[in-house]
């Protein structure tokens, strides 16, 4: 199970991704952060932190569950449910240029289901991908704006995001043999 | 449980494919909808108040008796998860004619809906329908028996109000030998730990009341004394085919929910109606609509949950990373 990023790799990539997002950013109070459960919205909180250390200003961030949306739920009779979560964005989104934050991008199915999630709340100006992962693999034309660490992977293999809020430890690892 | 303090990436799921009665559920499974209804309220307070889970799936509203509340409750969760449906009211269908329920349900299987949600006025009707279909069924009340999604939504509504739901003292009060309302809640809560008092006419008293796992007494003074949430029961007058109590307006002196009384109960409890009221009969109206009363919460609650139900039983797939 090879370690390809350790805490402190993922600490300054974040750091890193924050000062892109700055650079690229003129309005401040137009931007929101939107994270993607689970493992998004730490990482949304963490650049929100990190671009009000870097920036001075203060992003609102919200946490988007996306299982009401997704496109394999109903395609088995019967089987364990994933377990539905909140979805809390707390502001409109009207208007506002998003950033959706999630830990992997690979088949682009997620970040489908999440724009359909987002766009029911209202509607944004823009729609910026941050991913602190790409592995590749898409199965839809999704492209990230934002990315921590392309990582090329095979089908087999599984990227595990850890991170501290939800796991008690930052790394990601690549675990081999996944049934594909 | 919090969402926060779900698992990540867990799968929970409810063993059965039907949804009967509260008996047979387990805590876990409870918790599990009751957790699940909490992530579906979120979906009332959006601009677009749908979602497209259950986009393709077919869900018939099969109600042998009258009903407003818990059809349109249903209607609304089913539609807000994107699911197309159908609605009978046996007044308008061919059971009028002479069809039994079993042909009904055989013919409206043969047009293959998924989910089936069936109010009827025998108990266990719904059991039937479950045996003799291939479709998912929701009980939505059978005679005497069961009204499993009304129990869950109160369950959800006195833990939004309280937090937790172990340790409560309950009081039932009304007419429980009638009260299908009454069965299910007195699972539910005795499964997740209240503590029941329940009150009645002796004469509305169900038989073995004991075996429910409550204290059982006539005085509703002595059942709302230090209750944490109060739950009154419509006197259910159509079922009644004896004299069960003299009149209305002396089961109102002897057991209605008065304002003095409700100050009997905890300085914050809350006072609880399934629904329809009979206003100066049960209930007085000043305590209906006091600042305590979370009856119109219910109803709002009741959606949530019903999607909660249709959700976990019509759901399936691995949780799969993207």
């Amino acid at each position: 199970m090879p370690i390809v990023m350790d805490a402190e790799r993922v600490g300054r990539t974040l750091m890193r991704i924050a000062h892109e997002i700055v650079e690229r950013t003129r309005a401040f109070d137009e931007l929101a952060l939107v994270g993607v459960r689970a493992r998004g919205v730490p990482i949304a909180r963490r650049l929100a932190q990190n671009i009000a250390s870097i920036a001075g200003h203060e992003i609102p961030t919200g946490a988007l569950d996306i299982t009401l949306y997704r496109d394999d739920l109903m395609r088995q009779p019967v089987g364990p449910q994933p377990v539905v979560r909140k979805t809390e964005i707390p502001f409109s989104i009207d208007d506002r240029r998003i950033l959706l934050v999630d830990d992997v991008l690979y088949t682009g199915r997620t970040v489908r289901a999440a724009l359909d999630a987002l766009i029911d709340f209202g509607r944004p100006r823009s729609i910026q991908l941050v991913v602190l992962v790409d592995r590749g693999h898409r199965e839809l034309p999704i492209k990230a704006d934002y990315v921590g660490k392309n990582l090329p992977t095979s089908p087999r293999q599984s990227v595990q995001v850890r991170l501290a809020e939800v796991d008690g430890r930052d790394e990601v690892s690549i675990e081999e043999e996944v049934a594909v | 449980m919090t969402a926060e303090a779900l698992p990540v990436a867990g799968t929970r799921s409810l063993r059965g494919r039907h949804l009967l009665g509260i008996q047979g559920l387990t805590q876990e499974e409870i918790l599990l909808i009751l957790d699940t209804a909490d992530a579906m309220k979120e979906i009332a307070s959006r601009p677009i108040k749908k979602v497209p889970t259950l986009r393709g799936r077919t869900v018939v509203n099969l109600f042998f008796e009258p009903s407003t509340r818990t059809r349109t409750s249903f209607e609304v969760a089913e539609k807000r998860l994107s699911a197309d449906t159908l609605s009978i009211a046996t007044a308008v269908s061919s059971v009028v004619k002479g069809e039994t329920l079993v042909d009904t349900v055989l013919n409206l299987e043969a047009m293959s809906p998924d989910i089936i949600v069936m109010r009827h006025s025998s108990s266990g009707a719904a059991h039937l329908v479950a045996r003799i279909g291939r479709s998912h069924v929701v009980n939505a009340g059978d005679g005497l028996h069961e009204h499993p999604t009304q129990a869950l939504l109160d369950a959800f509504t006195i833990r939004e109000h309280k937090g937790t739901i172990a340790g409560l003292k309950v009081a039932i009060v009304g007419d429980l030998f009638h009260s299908r309302v009454f069965r299910s809640n007195a699972i539910l809560l005795d499964t997740l730990g209240a503590e029941v008092h329940v009150c009645a006419p002796a004469t509305l008293l169900p038989p073995a009341i004991g075996r429910f796992g409550v204290r059982a007494t006539t005085r509703i003074e002595e059942a709302v004394d230090g209750a944490d949430v109060v739950m009154m029961l419509r006197i259910q007058q159509e079922r009644m085919h004896g004299h069960f109590f003299p009149n209305t307006r002396e089961y109102f002196e002897e057991f209605g929910l008065t304002p003095e009384r409700a100050k009997l109960a905890k300085a914050d409890a809350i006072i609880m109606h399934p629904g329809p009221m009979n206003r100066g009969v049960e209930i007085a109206s000043e305590v209906a609509d006091g600042p305590y009363s979370v009856i119109l919460e219910q109803v709002a609650n009741g959606v949530a949950v019903r999607m909660a139900v249709l959700y976990l039983l019509a759901g399936g797939g691995e949780e799969q990373a993207a």
